[in-house]
Parts: C-alpha cells; sequence; structure tokens
C-alpha cells in the first residue's frame, strides 16, 4: 500500500511528524554533536542551541525560558506532577484531586500514590463529559494539595472548564494546579486553557507533528516540585540527564509550525469534523458521543458509534479501505478496558463497547473525508447484515 | 501627569570655581549620551542647573538614565503651562495628586519674574495653595517644614511648576577628572573600586588579564559582563584583555614560590603603566584593601609599587569586606563576581606567599626574567572591546589593539534558524 493512500484519522494517538522537523532532527544529529553541559566549544554550542529551542518555546507559549521543562513526553509530565507534588507537599497534606476523565498517565500514577497512602478523589463529569464544578467545589479541602484536569478530553475532545477551576482555586493558593494539555495544544487558544493560576501543565511532541520521546512541561516559576530524575543537574537541577537536542529542536520546530496559521487550521479541521459528524447523523443508528456543542468541544476529535457494533469492528472494516481510526485512547485501546471517559459520562457498557474516535490534523483533506464517509456506508450495510 | 521639562542640580562641581565650565560640558556630554535614546529631548547647560525640555518624551523613561549619572546632585520634573490662573490651579492639583500622600504637610513656594500676570506673589501662593487644601484629602500646611513644596514660576513665556525633586547620583561627571586604567580581575573588590573611582570623576578602562588556558573563557566573560555593569555610568567602557599567559608561566619557572606573587604583581603593574601611557590616562586603579591578603600587605605595596611614578588610586583601600559587599550588591555586581572561575589572580598561587616581600628580593629574582620581551609581547596581543550595558557574550564585536586599530570583527553566534 502506498503511504498517500493512507487516510490517517488517528491523530490523537500519534501525527505524523513533520518533513521540516524530521530533517532539523537529522541535522542536529549529525551536525551538532556536543553535550550541552561540555565546557568546550562543542559544549557551548550546543548550549546555544538548547538555549534558543528553549527561548524559542517560551516565546511561543507566552512564558518565561526558565519555566519551561523539558520531559520525555506526556506521560513523564503527568508522572512528575504528580508524585513530585506528592514528595514534596506530603507534609502539608496527601489529598488530591483529578478528573474521572484524565488519561491513564494521571489515573495510574494517582493509583500508585494512593497505594503510598495518598488519598485521591476523582471529579465526577456530567453526561456530556465535562467536569461537575460544583462537585469539584465541595471536593476541595484543606489538606488538599494538588488539583489535576485536563485541558482537552482525548477521547471525545471535550473542553474543560479550566478558567472556572482555576477561578475557584485563587481561593487556595496553596495547591498545585495541573492541566495536563497534551491534547489541547494547538487546537484551543493557548490563552484559555495557560491562564495565570494554573502552576503546571503537560506538552508531548508527537501529538503536533514533532518527534516521539520528547514534551515539556510548563511550570510557573516560584512553584515547587521533587525531581523524579536526580544525576547530573540538568533542566536547573529538576531533571537529569543528558538534554536530547535533536528532538528538543525538533519539537522546537514543530510548535512554530503548528502556530503557523493556527486558526485557519482549527477552522479546517472543524470543518472536516463538522462535515462528517452531518453525514453521519444521517443514520439511525449511529451513536455520537462527542457532544454537539461545538463551544466545548476541540475541533479534532469526533467520538462516535455504531449501535450494535463493537468498536474495533469498525476499525478493522474501515482498515481494509486504508482508512486508520481508533477505538479509544491508543493507550489503553489494545487492552480489554472500557473507555474509561464513557464510563464516567455513565454511558452504558454495551453502548460504550462500540465507540470509535476520528481524530483529524489539519493535513488531512475533505476529500479524505467523504472517502470515510463512502467505506462508512458500504460497511454500514454488510456490518449490519451479519449483526 | 505630562511633564514638559527636567530641571537638573548640579551637585557640588558649582564650587569648582573655573572648571565650573568644563564640568558642566562633560555633564553635558555624559547626560546627551544617556539620553541618546531620546533624540526629541533638547538639553540646555546653564550655568546653575540644566533644563532637559522634553519635546514629547516621557519623563518617567527619561528621568531613569538620569539616576546613573554622576555629577547631578538632585533633578524634577516641570510642567509649563500658559500664563493662565485657572490652568495654574488645576495643574498644581494634577501635579500633586501624581505623588500626594494623604496626610502629608505642604507649602507653596512662588517666584514671579514676570510682573505683568494677574497675581502677585503673595495671591499665587494664596490661591493655589488653598485650591490644593481643599481639594487634596487630609492636606495639611506647613510652612517651616513641609514634606513636599510645590514651587511655581512666572516668567514671560509661561508658568513653570515642580514639586517632586529625586535624588541624583551626587560625585562629580565622569571624565572631568580624567582618565585611568581600571584593574579588573573579576573578583568583589576592583568593580567597586571602578564604580567609586567613577563617581569622583574618573574614566575608566578595564584592564583584564587572562591567562589563557589557565583562565577560562566563562573568566573572561564573567568580568565583560561586571564592565558591563559599570557601563551605565558612562555609556560605554573600553575594555583591554591582556595576554599575561607567557608572564606568568615564566615567572613560574624561574621565581621561587614566596615572591611569585610579588613578581607577578610587579609585572601587572608595569604592564598597566605601559597601557595607561600608551592611551594617556593618568593613574591606575585597583580594588586592593588594606591586609586583606598577602598582596595588599603595606609591605607587599611597597615592594609593588617599586615599579611606577604613575599613581595608584585604591578607593576601597580602608573599607571592611562587608563594605565593600554593601557596595557590589547596590550597583549589583555582587552575584557575578562570586561566580566561581578561576582568575589570573588564583592559579599559580603559592600556598604560602610571603606577607613581607623586600624589595631588593623582587628586583634580584625578576632579573632572571627578560622584563622588556614580555611587555613588549604582552601589549602587542592585547585586545580592545567596547562593553555597553546592553552586553551580550553572543553578540557580534569589534576588537582593536591598544593603538585603536581595528583587528578583528567577530560575527554573531550561529542563530541556528535552519534548525528551528
Amino acid at each position: 500500500m502506498r503511504l498517500e493512500e493512507q487516510i490517517y484519522f488517528d491523530n490523537s494517538a500519534t501525527t505524523k511528524i513533520h518533513p521540516e522537523v524530521a530533517q532539523a532532527y537529522i541535522k542536529t544529529s549529525e551536525q551538532i554533536m556536543g553535550n550541552p553541559s561540555s565546557l568546550h566549544q562543542l559544549g557551548s554550542q550546543a548550549s546555544l542551541l538548547l538555549r534558543k529551542a528553549r527561548l524559542q518555546i517560551a516565546e511561543t507559549m507566552g512564558c518565561q525560558p526558565n519555566e519551561i521543562f523539558f520531559t520525555s513526553g506526556g506521560t513523564e509530565g503527568d508522572n512528575w506532577v504528580l508524585k513530585g507534588t506528592a514528595i514534596e507537599k506530603r507534609r502539608y497534606g496527601k489529598h488530591m484531586l483529578i478528573s474521572a476523565i484524565e488519561h491513564p498517565a494521571i489515573k495510574e500514577t494517582a493509583a500508585q500514590l494512593r497505594e503510598l497512602g495518598f488519598e485521591i478523589d476523582e471529579i465526577p463529569v456530567t453526561k456530556e463529559g465535562i467536569i461537575d464544578i460544583e462537585a469539584f467545589q465541595s471536593l476541595l479541602r484543606e489538606d488538599t494539595i494538588l488539583v489535576s484536569v485536563m485541558a482537552v478530553n482525548n477521547e471525545i475532545g471535550t473542553i474543560q472548564p479550566i478558567a472556572q477551576v482555576a477561578e475557584i482555586l485563587e481561593s487556595y493558593p496553596q495547591i498545585h494546579f495541573h492541566v495536563d494539555a497534551v491534547q489541547a495544544i494547538g487546537q484551543i487558544p493557548t490563552e484559555d486553557y495557560l491562564v495565570p493560576r494554573v502552576d503546571f501543565a503537560t506538552f508531548s511532541a508527537h501529538k503536533f507533528h514533532g518527534p516521539r520521546g520528547i514534551g515539556f512541561i510548563y511550570w510557573k516559576e516560584g512553584r515547587r516540585l521533587a525531581p523524579l530524575l536526580t544525576g547530573g543537574g540538568q533542566e536547573q537541577n529538576q531533571r537529569s540527564g543528558t538534554e536530547n537536542l535533536p528532538a528538543i529542536v525538533g519539537m522546537a520546530k514543530a510548535l512554530r509550525l503548528l502556530f503557523t496559521n493556527n486558526q485557519e487550521k482549527r477552522q479546517h479541521e472543524r470543518e472536516l469534523q463538522q462535515t462528517l459528524r452531518q453525514a453521519l447523523s444521517e443514520y439511525q443508528d449511529v451513536h455520537f458521543f462527542t457532544p454537539a456543542d461545538e463551544t466545548i468541544t476541540a475541533p479534532h476529535i469526533l467520538c462516535f458509534g455504531l449501535e450494535g457494533i463493537r468498536g474495533e469492528v469498525l476499525v478493522h472494516a474501515l482498515e481494509q479501505q486504508h482508512i486508520f481510526i481508533s477505538t479509544t485512547s491508543a493507550c489503553s485501546s489494545k487492552k480489554d478496558l472500557k473507555m474509561n471517559t464513557l464510563q464516567a459520562m455513565k454511558v452504558p457498557g454495551d453502548i460504550a463497547d462500540t465507540a470509535v474516535r476520528v481524530s483529524f490534523c489539519a493535513e488531512n483533506t475533505l476529500s479524505e473525508v467523504h472517502k470515510m464517509i463512502q467505506a462508512f456506508a458500504l460497511y454500514h450495510h454488510r456490518l449490519k447484515d451479519h449483526s | 501627569m505630562e511633564y514638559t521639562e527636567i530641571m537638573v542640580r548640579y551637585g557640588e562641581l558649582s564650587t569648582k570655581g573655573k572648571n565650573r565650565k568644563t564640568f558642566i560640558q562633560q555633564l553635558a556630554q555624559n547626560v546627551r549620551q544617556a539620553l541618546r535614546p531620546f533624540p526629541e529631548v533638547k538639553i540646555q547647560a546653564l550655568r546653575d542647573r540644566m533644563h532637559l525640555v522634553l519635546n514629547g518624551a516621557d519623563a518617567n523613561q527619561v528621568m531613569q538614565p538620569l539616576q546613573k549619572i554622576f555629577g547631578i546632585q538632585t533633578f524634577s520634573p516641570v510642567v509649563k503651562i500658559e500664563l493662565d490662573e485657572e490652568k495654574l490651579k488645576e495643574t498644581a492639583l494634577a501635579m500633586m495628586k501624581d505623588h500626594y500622600v494623604a496626610g502629608e504637610t505642604f507649602k507653596v513656594v512662588t517666584k514671579r519674574a514676570y510682573h505683568e500676570f494677574i497675581w502677585d506673589t503673595h495671591q499665587i501662593n494664596q490661591e493655589v495653595g488653598g485650591y490644593l487644601f481643599e481639594h487634596l484629602p487630609y492636606a495639611k500646611v506647613d510652612m517651616k517644614n513641609p514634606d513636599v513644596t510645590l514651587r511655581i514660576e512666572v516668567r514671560m513665556d509661561g508658568i513653570y511648576l515642580m514639586s517632586q525633586v529625586i535624588k541624583g547620583m551626587g560625585g562629580l561627571p565622569v571624565g572631568s577628572s580624567g582618565k585611568g586604567m581600571l584593574m579588573l580581575s573579576g573578583g568583589i573588590d576592583s568593580p567597586v573600586a571602578g564604580y567609586l573611582a567613577m563617581k569622583r570623576g574618573v574614566k575608566i578602562e578595564a584592564v583584564h588579564f587572562a591567562s589563557p588556558p589557565y583562565t577560562s573563557p566563562q573568566a573572561l566573560v564573567k568580568t565583560k559582563q561586571l564592565t558591563a555593569k559599570l557601563a551605565p555610568y558612562v555609556g560605554n567602557i573600553s575594555f583591554l584583555e591582556v595576554p599575561f599567559t607567557e608572564i606568568q608561566e615564566e615567572i613560574k619557572k624561574v621565581v621561587p614560590e614566596g615572591y611569585l606573587m610579588t613578581v607577578t604583581r610587579r609585572m601587572m603593574v608595569r604592564l598597566c603603566d605601559a597601557i595607561v601611557e600608551h592611551r594617556h590616562g593618568l593613574a591606575m586603579i585597583n580594588g586592593e584593601s588594606l591586609g586583606q591578603v598577602a598582596s595588599q600587605t603595606m609591605h607587599s605595596m611597597v615592594a609593588i609599587n617599586d615599579v611606577t611614578n604613575t599613581p595608584i588610586l585604591r578607593p576601597v583601600i580602608t573599607m571592611d569586606k562587608l563594605e565593600i559587599i554593601d557596595i557590589a550588591q547596590q550597583i549589583d555586581t555582587y552575584d557575578l563576581s562570586i561566580q566561581p572561575f578561576e582568575d589570573c589572580c588564583t592559579i599559580f598561587t603559592p600556598p604560602a606567599p610571603k606577607t613581607r616581600p623586600k624589595v631588593e628580593k623582587a628586583r634580584e629574582y625578576e632579573a632572571r626574567l627578560d622584563v622588556e620581551g614580555l611587555i613588549q609581547r604582552s601589549l602587542e596581543g592585547i585586545k580592545v572591546t567596547k562593553i555597553d550595558a546592553q552586553y551580550d557574550e553572543h553578540q557580534a564585536e569589534k576588537v582593536w589593539n591598544i593603538d585603536g586599530e581595528l583587528v578583528a570583527e567577530t560575527f554573531e553566534e550561529e542563530d541556528f534558524s535552519d534548525l528551528l
């Protein structure tokens, strides 16, 4: 199968690396060979490049360069903020709040912390998949040390009310407020989720056409986290380990490209989603999990199910036409886990089982969407006959 | 409040008799240099004060650099308005509101040079004072010791008002006392010495002895950053990087350990003296503080001073370390100074330098060196750069030799725009 025949609609799992990013990655690997920590000229050269990459990222995000810490990706970022807060603030409290629809990188980390004696409550969500602000407020306690709410849900694309959470947390200045922004960056305006009250935000490069294995956290100056990786003192002594310079450079470039004509890209993705949604809504037996209200959803994710057909079946059916979509977040789709977001939304299990997720990027085209609509029509017919 | 000019009062230079004119000219030149970002500001240097006519420039922005210019005692933002009594009252109130804190006492002082104005001095004081009293919350009048004095001057071309007096740096205009070479090591004391010398009107050039590879490029950058901290008081400072490796290696080879330090210092003073002569300076300046280290005992000074007749100014000679640190923090050089890079004073230091070296011995050991040749070669290798407050080690840099001939130009470091 030729690459150009593939229709890739699984961009929330990972995105294709941008050719210019790949170029920058290769060039940096080949030409900038020094370790940024080395004293000699090659070290200085690498360290200067590192500094410039960090500065460029900080400028794009609207923060200071010393507020950007490089990580290996979203999972590490989430682990670091939760565990780092737990270690740093355990004397002041052992209670944390996470939303019920967080990514496993948060949920599983929370599970591990529970075993260590931390109390972690989940903020329930409405049936539309948005956290319940009143419930959140009533769950806050004297000894709460962290609140973690994602900006955009990775399974159904709902935008969480970060500004509202922030406003409530204004009265709790000691609580660390973390936002998992892995699915949000470049999909909704940065100022919508990186509000001043946010202390930490997690990002991953391969979700925006950058390299794998690299990400960063925004870490508001003045806040404290315990390091998880100790050693040579890189990243202001907070995350040791030789910096992954080619990937960092690639990420800086990918981020710059992401924010070039960003609004047009978001509009384009929205149009793709609208087109698909409209076509699928012709079918009585298609059920949408992504709310119809566009003000509360990201432009790039559509989650739906075909009644009576397990999501997995639809994924493989479309795959035969070289159309790649996903059952659920890629991290759990190979395990036999119920979709945790849908479960939290109290969707009955048999309906949740039908869920598939289509996630776009700006490179996708309307004609690709039309091909999927055709393929769906074909399989709708065939699958229904056998079910 | 939109101010129209800044009035600058001179420091002690108004008492300097015949030299007064050159002092004022020097100050005007320094002010002009500092206000280069504001070409619209017109500078009028008069005998007893200086007027900076703003022509639309922002007073707060213009006043910032003034706070680092030596030779200014105080300055005040001034508003000029037309000869109109209503406008006078309103402007007086607006001006006071700009900085007045409830409960402060005030008085109005009027000078009326233009006698055609509708109110006389007394009336102006009464009318304006009364108006302010009515409109400022909790205002009190105090004729003897007011917190705020509002000064009004009625002249033919308009009325001038001012109510704030901002303290300047004092001292003498940099350059009015001539030029001196500051021996800048990178430690805490020498930048403070440079600052104090500038305060007394000395235009300084920074002389730094570098001994690569024993001293690191970072040590050099640090010293340039220190120079950048001193630059705002004068605009820019010439920085002389003096190659010192050969001299230190030679000394180490032939001089007994106990005299390494003394002979090294004698060579530094010789070099600095040659630079003073070459670049038309009048003195050397260093950061020596009596008794602080072996080279700074009086015995050492005798042995080291033996090589020159040029005055050596030692502004911090009688200060305690803590007093020096206080000033270093005030001028923001302390944090840079304590960065741990080896400089030429700390390499090759013997475990026990002589605190009472003898001049004769120093001369005797030194005779084993080719002093002339070493000095000559070092002078030829001097690199001069100009450093201003915006210094950044990654910037492009022009390099001159000691005679002021451009010898090299470095380029901005890679910007990596192809990668990023």
